[in-house]
């Protein structure tokens, strides 16, 4: 119950958030919004901890993890690239699909037991920074240094390449950007697939590294939905995206590791599992989703920063509009 | 060289089909498509079952049997299907205005744990008649759903919150809200769950008269049908034939000409929300006095989100919805005896993309040209 072994636990577990939480800054910006993380989470959970167990190889489980997450986010861009439906009934039907065939294909998982673990390291002098090192660079899963990775290289690519550029007109203004020469179906469907293959990351992640196994829905609890929610105060932004998903994961982590324990500083633990207050300190992660949103949606009014202008509009080529 | 236009106009000639949108769209389309998405999943739903080793005919038959083979297991379906109706009008209403209600289900257990309240506080003594405790749990009920859908609804209003994400969120905390209440305060014997209501406490159900109609007995289809057929009809009329109504359905199709005609519309918001609560809590509240009889931990299995299904299904239409309910009440009914259980989940799923999928029907029409030969 060191604090910095609850933040040094609230980085592997903030790295699952920031994986869906990227995947879905990514086909936002392309301005397909996709409510169906929780859905491709479970899917990649479930698909990347039964490969890993029936083969012995958690990176082959990994690998299939991501690719079923990123077939099923197919389903949602063709209903709402193609046949324009509504993107967030879609996405609500993608979850629903996507909850529905891992409990199927999940059945008889939970008993599976344990799997081959992915390698957990230390970076060597990076890990001896006082106070930083333990909590980001010593002995983490290889998966959260994937993740520190990530934010720079998402970063760069949204806003110093010319793939990104593309992609946010696309979510902007698409019209402009087909004018172009932009093919804005073929961009849309690549980033939703991205989006699904991080999702599936995400899932994998829960299952293979933070809490391995399969638990049914209470594998990823919810923390897909929360996912969206960090899109919308990160303002689209994977620097932003980094920090609300790793101060998520610590207080997640917090509320886990917080009803341990029989006695807290000599007292008995009010908090302890199953005792009336846990149940209190349960709501927090999502109640504070809420009041981040409520102060984020503020500051993006205030600031006139909002969502890429076309997020959630089918783009129709001719049509008047954006 | 071939120019983009030669390219298209071939294409054209080639393909002789194409997707023109249509103007109008019948009423009896819309019904032949929502019926033909159903077919065509439950056809997708049997090669699922046949893949993973299933007998898709058996357990189709298997359905149908255990929802509608007699009067007793119909009466069954019945019971499962009320908190749908009930939760199908309460999305519907919220729907309409383009309000995403996700968070039924969260409304659905704090109108049983308002209903609840009222017995188990008490908040009125134990030998109160039910002429007098039923009411007040459906107030009770209403009120406490009602608040989960006031909160988004004013964050939506006020703060800007996308209400997607607020109702969801407030779903979990619900679901921790009832735990507190039935592991510790209202707990029976370390049991999680309260005592029994006591009979005041009981909505009256078909076999309580069987002393008058001797085929009744046994049939558990209880008075929340009667609240849901009166609710269908009270949003219908609110929807299709009041000022408000016209109100909500022009903030759904056109919010800003409805912002320059000048509606109210950070009032609507909050006040559609919070109805759309009190009836997802009136379906908790018919739930826990009409079949459970206690508050527990188990007391949907997903009724708040397969109502979404529903309402859509029903494509928002009150009394379809009291038709749909039913459909997926013998899923639900009979979802319990299916092994794997995710399937009726996925069946619902399935149901909800080959639906939206349709839609694109209601919305172009297939064109088939005749090939045009170059000379003509």
């Amino acid at each position: 119950m060191h604090p910095l072994l609850i933040l040094q636990a609230g980085v592997a577990t903030g790295t699952v958030l920031l994986f869906a939480t990227l995947g879905e800054i990514f086909a936002e910006r392309a301005g397909v919004l996709n409510l169906g993380v929780e859905g491709m989470m479970l899917m990649g959970a479930m698909s990347a901890f039964s490969i890993a167990a029936r083969t012995g190889n958690p990176w082959l489980g990994i690998l299939i993890g991501m690719l079923v997450a990123g077939l099923l986010s197919q389903l949602h861009a063709v209903l709402v690239i193609h046949l324009q439906s509504d993107q967030v009934v879609s996405g609500l039907a993608l979850t629903f699909v996507g909850t529905g065939l891992s409990l199927v294909l999940g059945e008889g998982l939970s008993k599976a037991g344990g799997v081959a673990q992915l390698p957990v390291f230390s970076i060597p002098l990076l890990s001896s920074i006082p106070i930083l090192g333990p909590i980001f660079f010593d002995t983490q899963s290889v998966l959260v240094y994937l993740g520190y990775l990530l934010i720079p290289l998402t970063w760069y690519l949204i806003y110093h390449t010319r793939a990104g550029l593309h992609l946010r007109a696309a979510g902007e203004y698409p019209a402009a950007a087909d004018a172009l020469g932009v093919n804005i179906y073929g961009l849309r469907y690549f980033y939703v697939f991205v989006g699904g293959l991080l999702a599936g990351l995400a899932g994998a992640t829960i299952s293979l590294a933070v809490s391995p196994g399969w638990f049914s829905e209470l594998t990823t609890g919810g923390q897909g939905w929360i996912a969206v929610a960090l899109v919308i105060f990160a303002q689209w932004n994977p620097l932003r995206a980094a920090f609300g998903a790793y101060a998520f994961g610590t207080l997640r982590r917090f509320v886990l590791d917080i009803q341990g324990p029989t006695t807290l500083f000599g007292l008995s633990n009010p908090f302890h599992f199953h005792t009336n207050l846990s149940f209190f300190l349960q709501m927090l992660p999502y109640a504070f989703t809420v009041l981040i949103l409520v102060l984020s949606s503020r500051e993006s009014v205030r600031k006139r920063l909002g969502a890429p202008a076309a997020l959630g509009l089918p783009y129709v080529r001719g049509a008047r509009g954006l | 060289m071939i120019t983009k236009t030669d390219r298209v106009s071939r294409r054209q000639a080639l393909l002789a089909w194409s997707f023109e949108p249509r103007d109008h769209t019948s009423a009896w389309l819309q019904a032949a498509t929502s019926a033909g998405a159903v077919v065509v999943a439950l056809v997708i739903g049997a090669l699922i079952l046949a893949v993973a080793g299933g007998d898709p005919l058996a357990a189709y038959a298997q359905i149908a049997r255990s929802s509608f083979g007699d009067l007793g297991v119909f009466s069954d379906t019945m019971v499962k299907a009320i908190p749908l109706m009930l939760v199908g009008l309460a999305c519907a209403l919220a729907f309409r205005m383009r309000l995403w209600n996700i968070g039924a289900e969260g409304q659905f257990f704090l109108g049983a744990w308002g209903a609840s309240a009222v017995v188990l506080t008490p908040l009125l003594p134990a030998t109160t008649s039910g002429w007098i405790v039923i009411p007040a749990m459906m107030l009770a009920g209403m009120l406490a759903g009602g608040l989960w859908g006031f909160i988004p609804g004013v964050l939506k209003a006020y703060f800007n919150v996308n209400e997607i994400i607020s109702t969801l969120m407030l779903n979990y905390i619900a679901i921790a809200w009832n735990d507190f209440f039935i592991f510790g305060v209202w707990s029976e014997g370390g049991f999680q769950m309260s005592r029994v209501f006591s009979r005041h406490a009981w909505l009256p159900r078909l076999t309580d008269a069987s002393g008058l109609v001797p085929a009744w007995a046994g049939l558990t289809t209880h008075l929340g049908l009667l609240f849901a057929l009166v609710a269908a009809v009270i949003v219908w009329l609110i929807l299709q034939r009041s000022r408000w109504g016209y109100e909500i359905r022009l903030l759904g199709d056109n919010p800003r000409a409805a912002e320059y005609a000048g509606v109210p519309i950070r009032r609507y918001t909050v006040l559609v929300l919070m109805f759309s609560g009190a009836l997802a809590g009136l379906a908790g509240m018919s739930e826990i006095s009409g079949v459970v009889h206690r508050l527990q931990g188990e007391i949907s299995p997903g009724y708040g989100f397969t109502g979404i299904i529903v309402a859509w299904l029903a494509k928002l239409n009150p009394f379809a919805i009291i038709l749909v309910s039913i459909l997926f009440g013998a899923l639900i009914l009979a979802g319990r005896e299916i092994q794997p259980g995710g399937i009726p989940r996925l069946i619902q799923g399935i149901v909800l993309v080959c639906l939206i999928a349709s839609d694109f029907l209601l919305r172009y029409r297939l064109r088939i040209r005749r090939p045009v030969s170059p000379s003509a």
